[in-house]
C-alpha cells in the first residue's frame, strides 16, 4: 500500500515537475504540495493521467497557520473510484494570495470554495459566483482564521419594541473558556521559575 | 392581438399591438422554503420559474449553521465527539464512527474485536434509520401518506434499541475512540435480532405500498438523472453514486472496521433516475438487515466476546478497577478534564455514511485538542448540484430532487 502510494508520489512529480514541491507519505495517505498557481494544471493532470484517474473531487479545505509567512494551506481531497486510491494536494498561500479556481476542472469545487472564501477568506480567480455561503446574510469577517473569537463579534435578539431581529456587539457575561490543559510537567518549551538557576 | 398570441405584430404605421401587462411574459422568482414542509428543513431556494419550468434554482444555506468546525478547535477530542451527532441527526452513529476512526489512526490504537462488531451493528441499524426516513418522506413529498406512518413505526423501535444501548434516542455519544462506550446487554442483542426477522416484512409492505404504486413511478422515474460522468464531475457519493449504476461503496472498495468479513451485496441502478435510487435504498435496507444477523451471529461466537475499549491512554479504565486503583482514578480524572493528546500529524477518515461518504480531516498539533477538523459531509455537494439538476423540470420535480438527494441541513450546514 505504502510502496504504491510512494511510486504514485514519484510519478506525479516526475510528471508535474517544477509544480510539485514535494511529496509524502504518512498514515497511509499520499500528500503532495504544489504550487497554488499550478492548481488547475495538477488537478487537470491527476484527473485526466491514465495512473492517476482522480475523477472525483471529494473537498476542498483550508487550515491557518498565523506564525508562517504563507499563512494557509488550501487541502484538496480527491479521489479515484476507478483505481481506488485517495490523494491530498497542499497548496501554501499568503493572505494576499490570489488561487485559480478549480471550477473548471471539477464543477463541484464552486461551493467547496465559495465555503473557503468564507471561512477564511482566501480569493479564487475565475470562480463564477464567489458569495459567502455559511454566515449570515451581511456577515463580517472569516470565522475560521485562528485570530477569530470563538464568540464572534455581533449577536442577534428578537427586540420586542421594534418587531425585528437587531443586531448587537457580543456581550459575555463570563470570559469564554479556554481551558489550557498542557500541562507544564511534560515537556514544556518554557523554563519554570527557579530553573534559570540550575545550570550555573 | 389574441391572447396568448406570441408573435410579435408590426403595422404599417409602424405601431405594435399593445400589450396589458399581464400580457409581457417574464420569468418568475419564487422563494421555496426555509419554511416549506419538502424543503427537508431550513432549505432556502430562490427559484426562477418560466411558466412551470425551473430555470435556475439558487440553494441559500447557512440557516442551520452552528459554527461546530470552530467550536472543535476549542474542545478536547471527546468533548468534540457529540457534535457528530449534530451534524446528521438521521444517522448520529456513522458520523462519530468517523470520527473515532480518525483519532484511532492517529493515535494507532486498535479497537477490540467485539466493540467493532458492535459499531458495524450499529453503523446499519443507523442506515435503515436513515433510509427509512428518506425513502418515506419522500413518498411524502410526491404526495403518499401512509409510508411515513409505517415506516416511522420501525425507526420508534430503532431508536429503542438506540436508547437501550447508551441512553439517548438520538444524541447517542456511543461510538467512542477506542471502541464503544458500554457493552450490550445480551437481551438487547436478542431483541434486535427479533427486530431483524420481522423488519423485511415490513419492507415489503413498503415495497407493496411504493415500487409499482402508479403516482410514485411518475413522479420520480426519468427525473433528476444523473450519469456517470455527471456523479464524477459533481463530487457525489453513496447512492446518488450507486444510483448511476456504479457499484462504489466504501464499506466494500476501502473497508474500514470489520467490514471485509461480512457478506453483502451492493445494489446498483440502471438509470440513475429518482426511481432507481428509492429502489436503491429499499435494497440496501435489506442488505443492511442481512449484516446486522450476521454481526448478531458474530458477537455471540466465542471470539466475539470481550472488552468494548481499548484500555489505553484514551479510554478509562474499568469503574471496578477505580474502586481499588490510584492510578485507574487519576487516569479517570485527567481523561475527563484534560483528555488525551494525540500525536501531531494530518489524517482523512471517511465512512461511508447512508448519505454518502462522510470524512473527517483532522490536521492535529500534538495538544488534546484537534488544531483543524474539517468534516467532510456527504449532502453539501449534492445540494450545490441541484442548480444543474433541477433546471428543465417542472417545480413539482424539485420536491422530488431534494427528497432524492437525501439532504439534512445539520450535516450541510455545519
Amino acid at each position: 500500500m505504502t510502496e504504491a502510494l510512494t511510486a504514485l508520489g514519484a510519478h506525479i512529480a516526475s510528471a508535474l515537475g517544477a509544480d510539485v514541491l514535494g511529496t509524502g507519505v504518512a498514515h497511509g495517505e499520499l500528500t503532495v504540495t504544489v504550487r497554488a498557481p499550478a492548481i488547475p494544471a495538477v488537478l487537470t493532470f491527476l484527473r485526466d493521467d491514465s495512473g492517476c484517474r482522480f475523477s472525483t473531487l471529494v473537498d476542498i479545505t483550508a487550515v491557518d497557520y498565523p506564525d508562517r509567512a504563507e499563512r494557509f494551506d488550501v487541502v484538496y481531497h480527491l479521489l479515484s473510484m476507478y483505481r481506488n486510491h485517495r490523494i491530498r494536494v497542499k497548496a501554501p498561500v499568503g493572505e494576499q494570495d490570489i488561487v485559480p479556481s478549480a471550477t473548471p476542472v471539477h464543477p463541484s469545487a464552486n461551493w467547496f470554495e465559495r465555503e473557503v472564501f468564507d471561512m477564511f477568506g482566501i480569493l479564487f480567480s475565475g470562480h463564477p459566483d464567489l458569495r459567502r455561503i455559511l454566515t449570515d446574510y451581511g456577515f463580517r469577517g472569516h470565522p475560521l482564521r485562528k485570530d477569530f473569537p470563538t464568540t464572534g463579534f455581533t449577536e442577534v435578539r428578537y427586540d420586542e419594541a421594534q418587531k425585528r431581529v437587531v443586531y448587537e456587539p457580543v456581550r459575555l457575561v463570563q470570559e469564554y473558556r479556554q481551558f489550557d490543559f498542557m500541562s507544564p510537567w511534560e515537556g514544556a518549551a518554557r523554563i519554570l521559575p527557579g530553573d534559570e538557576k540550575k545550570g550555573s | 392581438m389574441m391572447d396568448g398570441d406570441i408573435r410579435k405584430n408590426t403595422y404599417d404605421d409602424g405601431s405594435v399591438d399593445v400589450e396589458t401587462g399581464e400580457q409581457r411574459i417574464r420569468n418568475f422568482n419564487i422563494n421555496f422554503g426555509p419554511q416549506h414542509p419538502a424543503a427537508h428543513g431550513v432549505l432556502r431556494l430562490v427559484l426562477e420559474l418560466d411558466g412551470e419550468i425551473v430555470e435556475r434554482c439558487d440553494p441559500h444555506i447557512g440557516l442551520l449553521h452552528r459554527g461546530t468546525e470552530k467550536l472543535m478547535e476549542s474542545r478536547t477530542y471527546l468533548q468534540n465527539l457529540p457534535y457528530f451527532d449534530r451534524l446528521d441527526y438521521v444517522a448520529p452513529m456513522n458520523q462519530e464512527h468517523a470520527w473515532c476512526l480518525a483519532i484511532e489512526r492517529l493515535t494507532g490504537v486498535t479497537v477490540p474485536r467485539r466493540a467493532s462488531l458492535i459499531r458495524v451493528l450499529y453503523s446499519e441499524i443507523g442506515r435503515i434509520l436513515n433510509h427509512l426516513l428518506n425513502v418515506t418522506t419522500q413518498a411524502m413529498d410526491v404526495g403518499a401518506l401512509t409510508p411515513p406512518l409505517w415506516g416511522f413505526e420501525e425507526r420508534e423501535k430503532l431508536m429503542v434499541f438506540y436508547e437501550r444501548a447508551c441512553g439517548a434516542r438520538l444524541h447517542a455519544a456511543y461510538f467512542r475512540p477506542g471502541g464503544v462506550h458500554q457493552d450490550l446487554p445480551p437481551q438487547l442483542v436478542d431483541d434486535i435480532e427479533a427486530w431483524a426477522e420481522h423488519f423485511p416484512k415490513v419492507l415489503d409492505d413498503l415495497d407493496g405500498l411504493l415500487t409499482e404504486n402508479r403516482i410514485f413511478k411518475q413522479r420520480n422515474a426519468f427525473i433528476g438523472v444523473v450519469t456517470e460522468a455527471d456523479a464524477l464531475a459533481w463530487g457525489y457519493s453513496g447512492v446518488m453514486v450507486r444510483g448511476s449504476g456504479m457499484a462504489w461503496d466504501l464499506r466494500r472498495a476501502q473497508p474500514y472496521e470489520c467490514y471485509d468479513e461480512f457478506d453483502f451485496r451492493i445494489p446498483v441502478g440502471k438509470n440513475g433516475d429518482c426511481y432507481d435510487r428509492y429502489l436503491c435504498r429499499m435494497a440496501e435496507m435489506r442488505e443492511s438487515t442481512a449484516i446486522i444477523r450476521q454481526a448478531i451471529a458474530k458477537l455471540r461466537a466465542p471470539e466475539g466476546q470481550g472488552d468494548v475499549l481499548a484500555r489505553g491512554k484514551i479510554a478509562p479504565p474499568p469503574r471496578g478497577e477505580m474502586k481499588r486503583s490510584m492510578e485507574a482514578l487519576i487516569h479517570h480524572f485527567k481523561l475527563y478534564t484534560e483528555g488525551f493528546h494525540v500525536p501531531a500529524g494530518e489524517v482523512y477518515a471517511a465512512v461511508e455514511a447512508p448519505k454518502g461518504e462522510f470524512g473527517v480531516y483532522l490536521v492535529a498539533d500534538g495538544t488534546n485538542r484537534p488544531y483543524r477538523a474539517k468534516l467532510r459531509a456527504p449532502g453539501f455537494p449534492h445540494l450545490q448540484s441541484i442548480d444543474w439538476m433541477a433546471r428543465g423540470h417542472m417545480l413539482a420535480d424539485v420536491a422530488a430532487i431534494i427528497g432524492t438527494m437525501d439532504i439534512v441541513f445539520g450535516e450541510v450546514d455545519r
